[in-house]
């Protein structure tokens, strides 16, 4: 790549440093501008009726008397929206043979989920347009419906959709070495387990909502959006509501958490923007929590059924799975809802040397809201089914699930080198994290505290996940499948008259730090203080095109962008310096906001001055000098479909076994992201993973009837993790740098999300090993946890 | 989601908020410190035409101690009973019990008054007036009555309190010699409890004058006769709780998301013997 290699041993770097956020004190403040805090003049407010049932045909919808009530302005049927909006279908062509039929944003036919629009309301105010839902008649034939994934691809099962002559969507097998062979050896021990993942969703502080304004002077339609991928819906809402695409602005500002919920596309939002466009004034939707609970993407949902050999000394020697995906009623667009179990596929033990490996994967559509991408798509499954049956493994041969791994995992001298499924792995360092890992969280001791407790009839468990985690992803995520979504990533430095720098980037600030990084870098690596760093993002009015932030592509994309538009803006300045300083470039630097001399450090000229100069009095330059005061660059990952990330994680966990409650003692990550920009920010990253990982091990979940409604809608029936619970969580960091990039960043926000699940597995059921059990349904609930221990 | 339309009257007297139920006969619903009525209202499960709020009646407020009881007035707050100087010498049950309840913002809002008139089955406060044997004040059209807490709970949020009535107080009973325990089972701090119990006794060894007061298990908060008498009399060892275990078969479980109904009833036993052996230690 290029750029200096001194770029990070500059006296005035921020890159690695814990340098504070600069939107912290506005969030803390009360300042922050959400979409709810926007109030436009003459705008309207949107609600939906939704369909009470998980299956119905739609007979007739009488909407006269909501229409007629006070405050309505309009009232839209899936069929009266249709007329505006085109229809989006939730394939890629490089997940062959994947299906999905045409969805609408409001049904129109069928309702193929509870929850699922039936009929927009527009009124003066949002509790109008609740009245009015309460008045509308609608005449629904229940249809017997799929809810169970189990039981989707059965022959009497009721087919959602009726061309496609079955329930499945998607499937893909890997079959690599002999696995049979392999596991017919002698010595070979074979542990199975049958895997359950419930279905839970991100609970975002923020809830989705949108508020969408259209100006039929210059038919511009403007969306404001809490999401994460700003010119992906500018895209979406120009096919489909059919507006040319440089007239829709998408402006993404605070966003108050994101989680992957809100990168895809909802029939409430689309439904909200197409009427704006029609009524030609602003309309705000904003979902409440039971509509977040209906219709946020859920997330998981998989039953897998499993199994692992391993010799008598340890060695694996091949997994064998079945993934079952239950993703709704449609595939979600445009992202698709096959990814998910696609990582499965791709990453079941992929940090280890497997030579047999042999994977079968189904995605099936039901009758429930539908399932995609959340934090650390797909990883908690395959972590937790690799490492879950090695250390079952380990149990049943005797050994220490530590020893086990050290025999197993990639050699850190062993890349560049490929997983079983494929992946091109390179940079990473699992035997250094496991050791690190091992030394931090002091292993020994917690053994033998293990043994102590157990004779006072306490039991504590020590359970381990060795991780990668899918960052940075090349135009092979998406965009060779056909999605209109941007793998590249732009940055713009530009140095204004008072010497201050302006950057703008495509990518997103959901409340992680991405503007406080995008500060840093284009602080460091240009050499101004940070205070001197203004960062605009989320607006395809004013930022470069790109992506936008997801997938842990943020800082390893974006962040190199930035780096690479700083460096040329240097040179630039630089360039401008020398020929005012009547110096050699290569004797000046910038440093602190001045240009300095490289070697003394002496400063020659500050930055306003130069600035000064070349925007007020351009006559003081010779004529020929030609002056750029900005620069863009973008970047995108290349030779590699994505930058894999490692990890190494340890839970400890107490389990009473008189309540099934399980208490979480410790919990400690090592992450190797590479380059750590801002290790604050980076540390409470991970937590926060780790947290949203311990949420969907131990509390949340989706919980549907056999007839498909969704039981719980409440944060008093969805129970998420609170800080109370909350162990210590003990951070540390390998820095592996990436090849593929100056900065070397690979991405961290999934990690503990990833992992933790199957670290805490591990735990319980090594708590429970005395008793001769263990658990092997997420989430781990105390009743689930009494049940395998025979209590109840 | 938001409520649908409603009246908003802010009585400033007892006798007003009184008139102004008999008035509107069951369309009017007091509010107290609205920590489910309102979500309830949101949520438009609940949709009363008119809601009273009892904010302004100070003859719902104030805590007054005589020699023989603590009266505590229906709109105080558990802040305001918590922060209360006697709270921890005379009232030590409840002061055990008050950082369970839900979170400080609720207590920083919710009433005694308000909870017990719920009668959520799986809050605290109710189950703690039938273990200390408290009496409930009413007020309607038709004066004052005193209504044993025993007598009180009578189903699913359903109580002995009629429409045109107001919870005025409760009235309990000072103990200076009794021993108190009190254990719930929650996943989260401040859940509603997965079972949970609270225990007067009037002495330890042997055990007697036993209040047992369930929560979260059934309908409402009850006691369960048979459990005391099993237990009274008894040194509270494993052996007499595992004899007693049986009485609580009287119980009729009720299952949820979380737990079911067989669940609930080992977790009832789990918590009277966590109860118990807290008291005794």
């Amino acid at each position: 790549m290029t750029g200096p290699a001194t770029i990070f041993d500059k006296p005035n770097t921020y890159i690695g440093q814990p340098t504070p956020r600069a939107d912290a004190a506005r969030l803390l403040q009360g300042r922050g501008r959400f979409v709810d805090d926007l109030q436009l003049p003459r705008m309207v407010h949107a609600a939906f009726f939704r369909s009470p049932h998980a299956h119905a045909r739609i007979l007739s919808i009488d909407t006269t008397a909501a229409r007629a009530a006070p405050g309505v302005v309009a009232v839209y049927t899936g069929a009266e929206l249709a007329e505006h909006v085109t229809p989006y279908v939730g394939v890629l062509t490089h997940l062959a043979g994947l299906r999905s039929a045409p969805q609408h944003p409001i049904a129109i036919d069928v309702a193929r989920w509870q929850g699922e629009p039936l009929v927009m309301v527009i009124a003066q105010t949002r509790a109008q347009a609740e009245d009015a839902c309460e008045l509308i008649e609608a005449d629904l034939e229940e249809l017997p419906p799929a809810v169970d994934a189990e039981t989707a691809l059965t022959a009497d099962a009721p087919v959602i959709h009726a061309d496609f002559g079955s329930n499945l969507a998607w499937e893909r097998k890997v079959d690599v070495g002999h696995i049979d062979n392999a596991f017919a050896a002698p010595d070979v021990t074979i542990v199975e387990r049958e895997f359950r993942f419930g279905r839970h969703t991100g609970v975002t502080l923020e809830s989705r909502g949108t508020v969408c304004d259209f100006d039929p002077s210059e038919q511009t339609l403007t969306m404001h959006y809490s999401g994460q991928a700003p010119h992906m819906m500018q895209v979406i809402l120009s096919r489909h509501i059919g507006v040319a695409e440089e007239n829709v602005r998408v402006i993404s500002n605070d966003v108050g958490g994101s989680f992957g919920i809100k990168i895809h596309t909802y029939g409430d939002e689309i439904a909200a923007a197409a009427a704006a466009k029609l009524l030609k004034r602003p309309v705000k939707f904003i979902a409440d929590r039971m509509e977040s609970f209906m219709t946020d993407i859920h997330a998981r949902d998989h039953v897998v059924k499993a199994r692992m050999g391993i010799s008598a000394e340890g060695s694996i020697v091949g997994i064998d799975f079945h993934d079952l995906t239950g993703v709704g009623p449609y595939s979600m667009y445009p992202r698709t809802s096959a990814i998910e179990c696609n990582q499965v596929l791709n990453l079941t033990g992929a940090p280890y040397a497997l030579e047999n490996y042999r994977a079968h994967g189904q995605v099936v559509f039901q009758n429930k809201n539908m399932m995609c991408q959340y934090r650390a798509v797909g990883h908690p499954i395959a972590m937790a089914v690799a490492d879950g049956l090695l250390e079952d493994a380990a149990r049943a041969i005797g050994k220490d699930p530590v020893e086990v791994r050290r025999r197993n995992l990639m050699r850190d001298d062993s890349y560049p080198r490929a997983s079983a499924s494929g992946m091109k792995l390179d940079d990473l360092s699992h035997q250094k994290a496991l050791e690190k890992l091992v030394e931090i969280m002091d292993y020994d001791a917690l053994r033998a505290d293990q043994i102590k407790m157990r004779e006072k009839g306490i039991y504590r468990g020590i359970g381990f996940v060795s991780m990668v985690e899918v960052t940075n992803p090349s135009p092979m995520f998406y965009g060779v499948g056909g999605a209109h979504i941007a793998s590249m990533d732009g940055a713009t430095v530009r140095l204004d008259a008072a010497g201050a720098l302006h950057v703008s980037s495509s990518i997103t600030e959901q409340g992680q730090g991405t503007n406080a990084i995008l500060g840093q870098i284009a602080a460091g690596v240009f050499g101004v203080p940070i205070e001197r760093v203004k960062v605009t993002t989320g607006d395809t009015a004013t930022v470069p095109y790109g992506g936008g932030t997801w997938a842990s592509r943020g800082a390893g994309i974006g962040g190199e962008a930035m780096l690479q538009a700083a460096h040329a803006l240097k040179t630039q300045v630089l360039d401008v310096a020398g020929v005012m300083l009547q110096s050699p470039v290569a004797a000046l630097d910038i440093r602190n906001g001045a240009v300095v001399d490289a070697e003394t450090g002496a400063e020659r000229i500050t930055l306003d001055a130069l600035a000064r100069t070349v925007y007020y009095r351009g006559n003081e330059l010779p004529s020929d000098l030609k002056p750029e005061l900005i620069a863009t660059r973008h970047y995108r990952v290349t030779d590699f479909p994505f930058v894999f990330t490692n990890g190494a994680m340890a839970a400890h966990v107490e389990v009473d076994t008189e309540t099934g409650f399980v208490k979480v003692l410790h919990f400690w990550a090592v992450e190797d992201c590479g380059r750590v920009i801002n290790p604050m920010l980076v540390d409470e990253q991970v937590r926060g993973g780790v947290v949203q990982g311990i949420g969907g091990a131990l509390y949340e979940e989706c919980l549907y009837s056999p007839e498909g409604q969704l039981l719980n809608t409440t944060m008093a029936d969805y129970i998420v993790p609170m800080a109370s619970e909350m162990p210590e969580i003990t951070v540390a960091h390998i820095e592996t740098p990436t090849k593929t990039s100056v900065l070397g960043a690979k991405g961290a926000g999934e990690a503990g999300t990833g992992g933790a699940p199957a670290a805490l597995l591990n735990a319980v059921n090594d708590a429970l090993s005395p008793m001769d059990t263990s658990i092997w349904q997420m989430p781990m609930t105390p009743e689930r946890i009494l049940k395998a221990l025979g209590k109840v | 989601m938001k409520a649908p339309d409603f009246d908003y009257l802010r009585p400033g007297t007892l006798a007003e908020a009184i008139a102004i139920l008999s008035e509107h006969e069951g369309e009017a619903q007091p509010l107290a410190g609205g920590q489910s009525l309102m979500p309830m209202m949101n949520f438009r499960v609940a949709a009363p035409a008119v809601l009273v709020d009892l904010s302004a009646l100070s003859e719902l407020r104030g805590i007054t101690r005589t020699d023989t009881s603590v009266r505590i007035g229906a709109m105080t707050r558990y802040r305001e009973l918590a922060d209360w100087a006697n709270i921890c010498t005379d009232l030590p049950l409840i002061a055990v019990a008050l950082p369970h309840i839900a979170h400080d913002a609720i207590r920083n809002r919710g009433t005694i008054g308000g909870s017990l008139a719920l009668a959520d089955a799986a809050a605290e406060m109710p189950a703690l007036m039938l273990a200390l044997g408290a009496t409930i004040e009413l007020m309607g059209p038709n004066g004052t009555r005193h209504v044993p807490a025993d007598d009180f709970f009578q189903g699913f949020y359903d109580t002995a309190c009629e429409a045109d009535e107001l919870i005025v107080a409760v009235d309990i009973p000072l103990a200076p010699e009794a021993k108190f325990g009190f254990h719930e089972l929650v996943q989260r701090h401040g859940d509603y409890a997965m079972a949970g119990v609270a225990i007067k006794a009037t002495s330890l060894a042997p055990l007697s004058g036993l209040r047992i007061a369930f929560f979260g298990v059934s309908d409402r908060a009850l006691r369960v006769p048979a459990l005391e008498a099993a237990l009274d009399g008894t040194s509270g060892d494993e052996a007499a709780i595992a004899a007693a275990l049986p009485a609580l078969e009287a119980i009729e479980f009720e299952g949820d998301l979380k737990v079911s109904a067989k669940t609930r009833a080992h977790y009832a036993g789990v918590a009277l013997k966590r109860a118990l052996a807290e008291m005794l230690a």
